[in-house]
């Protein structure tokens, strides 16, 4: 089955990549090329932060539903997994190290936190959303955003996993781990979006009654992509707990919130790779302002990296005045974005050019892989 | 309100079949008594669309006051009115936005009055509307594609894992999309805008994009609106064209007289929320009620 084949090629070059960029992370480096662990850590960010906005995307963007909640869930994932490998996993994994040995024990219990976290954000991403996705616009923001304020204060008053002080997490995560589940979150949000359940989620966005009279349940759609949405948070919660290896709730304030917001505003609502570019620019912004010299200014010396608040409203307004829909709008960057570039100097494919030719013979192929029969779109 | 409606479930029975054997299937499966083509004889057959003393007020106002409608099995039925006569409304009663304040609506002999629109919509009962509402991102086929949801037999898992059964399904939807846009002449837009199209194949986007929902019953919301007196013609001749092809009932409100004595087998005429005549096209002419509701006295 070729289209087995070229799938299971693509998670082996994605596997093998990840690894290869692991070792280069390393102390020893691969085949002598090295990375700094700075690049590493940095990369990390950018996956888990691709995770974040990828899923955030497919509630605000592409359901058109706009919540601002995503770093209350992210919590739910990163303490409800810490609860478990602290509290249980040491004694799990060393029993599971008799069965299958130490490695295969290791990456066992990580799958399993990493379940349990998207698990219980699934859960709380339910219970928040089927009465919250009652309410439209501002007033869903606002919600959203008070049951993360919520989530968090709640965590911060449960002495168990740390309240005030934290809550010191073993190391699990590392870049692969991180890689593996940012491909994942893209490829079934990517899927999710490009099917029957996409269609009704942004037909949701577009309009709502007229999505409601072709028979879609609105209703249901909503907290789906609600519910999905907040899994990958949690999951995304899960990785960074155990990758920064220390818990505390001012980790997950609206703040971070809002940052995954502008990362989506940034590169494009409803577009996977915008949200993607979004997250890697807001990963690097604050590190390459920290490269820049202090410059006085009213007799102070100021950081461009402290100011980096102050940077993202300023990019945020330029961004709504040039190009309110975000870099890439609700459009996805790919090779037929940059095969059709290529080939608009030479003459657009107008409308009426292809009058003669019936639609039987017209885009009758059907391809193979899914993927390619959504990039023709 | 009145006391909780018995529901039946919806009927799990879905043609998934191409164009010519959904049409069969509609004409055999509808109205319970219905007798297929010799409904559209005035009177003959059984109704598939009833409302029984339908009300909705709006605070003090009554918009709806005690609508009795009968519609048959596989006719054009009309429904016109001065401006505010609540037209729309009814319309907006029938697909479940509103739900009435009193009285009953039955489609098929199953009482659907205070079910969601989207419940309505999979029993078979499919509209378009005054002001357009296509899905404006969405290109002409996503457009139809998004309306063949009732009829989609993938899962999320399919979707995600895409197994053989979402190509498979997709591939269905999209054939058949392509085919009813084929009918229309719009085909060849396919991969265009929806909303980046004219203003009269807007129009008939929208009742393609209804049709995709395969229903039994279509409502037309003022399909001529801003149409000039040729592209009229050419939709009168369309909505017989699909109430044929379909085996559709169609109920249509619309304010070019033309189009709608052209076109309608009975017509229903409302003003203030009421209904004040029915009849053949030729009666509903001449009737005095009817010429005072619209030039006043």
């Amino acid at each position: 089955m070729p289209t087995f084949v070229k799938r299971l090629l693509f998670a082996v070059l994605v596997i093998a990549a990840l690894f290869a960029l692991n070792a280069m992370l390393s102390t020893q480096g691969l085949f002598g090329f090295g990375l700094d662990d700075y690049y590493g850590r940095l990369l990390t960010f950018i996956g888990i932060n691709v995770i974040l906005a990828v899923s955030l995307n497919l509630i605000n963007g592409f359901t058109g539903q706009f919540s601002i909640g995503h770093a209350g869930f992210m919590a739910i994932g990163a303490y409800a997994s810490a609860y478990m490998t602290v509290y249980h996993a040491p004694g799990w994994e060393l029993a599971l190290a008799g069965m299958v040995g130490a490695d295969a024990a290791h990456v066992l219990i990580f799958v399993l936190a990493i379940f349990i976290g998207g698990l219980a954000t699934a859960l709380a991403g339910l219970v928040v959303g089927i009465p919250s996705l009652r309410l439209r616009g501002d007033y869903l923001a606002i919600v959203t955003l008070g049951f993360a304020e919520i989530i968090r204060i709640v965590i911060l008053n449960i002495d168990k996993v740390g309240g005030a002080t934290g809550l010191t997490v073993p190391g699990y995560t590392n870049f692969v781990w991180v890689g593996v589940f940012a491909v994942i979150t893209i490829v079934i949000v990517h899927n999710i979006v490009r099917s029957d359940i996409g269609r009704a989620l942004v037909s949701i966005r577009e309009d709502e009654l007229a999505a409601e009279a072709m028979g879609i349940n609105t209703t249901r759609y909503k907290v789906l992509s609600f519910v999905i949405s907040s899994a990958f948070a949690g999951i995304a919660g899960v990785l960074f707990a155990h990758y920064n290896k220390f818990l505390s709730t001012a980790d997950f304030t609206f703040l971070r919130s809002f940052e995954i917001i502008i990362m989506i505003v940034l590169g494009g609502m409803g577009s996977i790779t915008g949200a993607i570019l979004g997250a890697a620019v807001i990963t690097i912004l604050p590190e390459a302002l920290r490269q820049l010299p202090t410059v006085g200014l009213f007799g102070q010396e100021f950081n461009f990296a402290d100011l980096r608040l102050v940077i993202y409203a300023a990019l945020l307004i330029v961004i709504m005045l040039t190009r309110p829909q975000g870099v890439l709008g609700t459009r996805e960057f790919g090779m037929n974005w940059l095969r059709r570039a290529q080939k608009r100097p030479e003459g657009d494919e107008a409308v009426g050019a292809d009058t003669g030719v019936s639609i039987a013979e017209r885009d009758t192929t059907p391809t193979a892989d899914p993927v390619e029969e959504v990039k023709n779109k | 309100m009145s006391g909780a409606p018995e529901h039946d479930a919806v009927e799990a029975t879905k043609e998934d079949s191409i164009l010519t054997e959904a049409a069969r299937a509609a004409r055999s499966s509808g109205g319970g008594g219905g007798g297929g083509d010799d409904a559209r004889a005035n009177g003959g057959g059984g109704a598939t669309l009833r409302t029984d003393k339908c009300t909705i007020r709006f605070g003090g106002l009554v918009a709806v006051n005690e609508l009795d409608m009968d519609v048959h099995e596989g006719e054009i039925y009309g429904l016109i009115g001065p401006n505010g006569a609540g037209k729309t409304t009814i319309f907006n009663l029938l697909t479940g936005v509103y739900k009435p304040t009193s009285g009953e609506i039955h489609f098929q002999n199953k009482r659907i009055d205070g079910l969601r629109p989207y419940e309505i919509a999979s029993r078979g009962v499919s509209r378009t509307f005054q002001n357009i509402r296509l899905f404006p991102s969405m290109s002409v086929l996503e457009n139809v594609m998004t309306a063949c949801h009732i009829h989609a037999k993938q899962s999320l898992f399919d979707a995600v894992v895409r197994t053989p059964r979402f190509g498979r399904d997709e591939e269905e939807h999209r054939e058949y999309c392509l085919e009813l846009l084929g009918i229309f002449d719009l085909a060849r837009y396919k991969d265009e805008g929806g909303t980046s199209l004219p203003y009269g194949n807007q129009r008939r986007l929208e009742i393609v994009r209804a049709l995709a929902t395969r229903p039994k019953l279509l409502l037309l919301d003022e399909p001529a609106a801003g149409m000039n007196p040729s592209e009229a013609m050419d939709l009168m001749a369309l909505i017989r064209k699909i109430r044929d092809r379909f085996g559709l009932t169609i109920l249509l409100v619309e304010h070019n007289m033309k189009v709608v004595m052209g076109v309608c087998e009975r017509i229903q005429v409302v003003d203030y929320g009421k209904s004040i005549a029915l009849g053949l096209p030729e009666q509903i002419k001449n009737d005095p009620k009817v010429i005072e509701a619209y030039l006043g006295d």
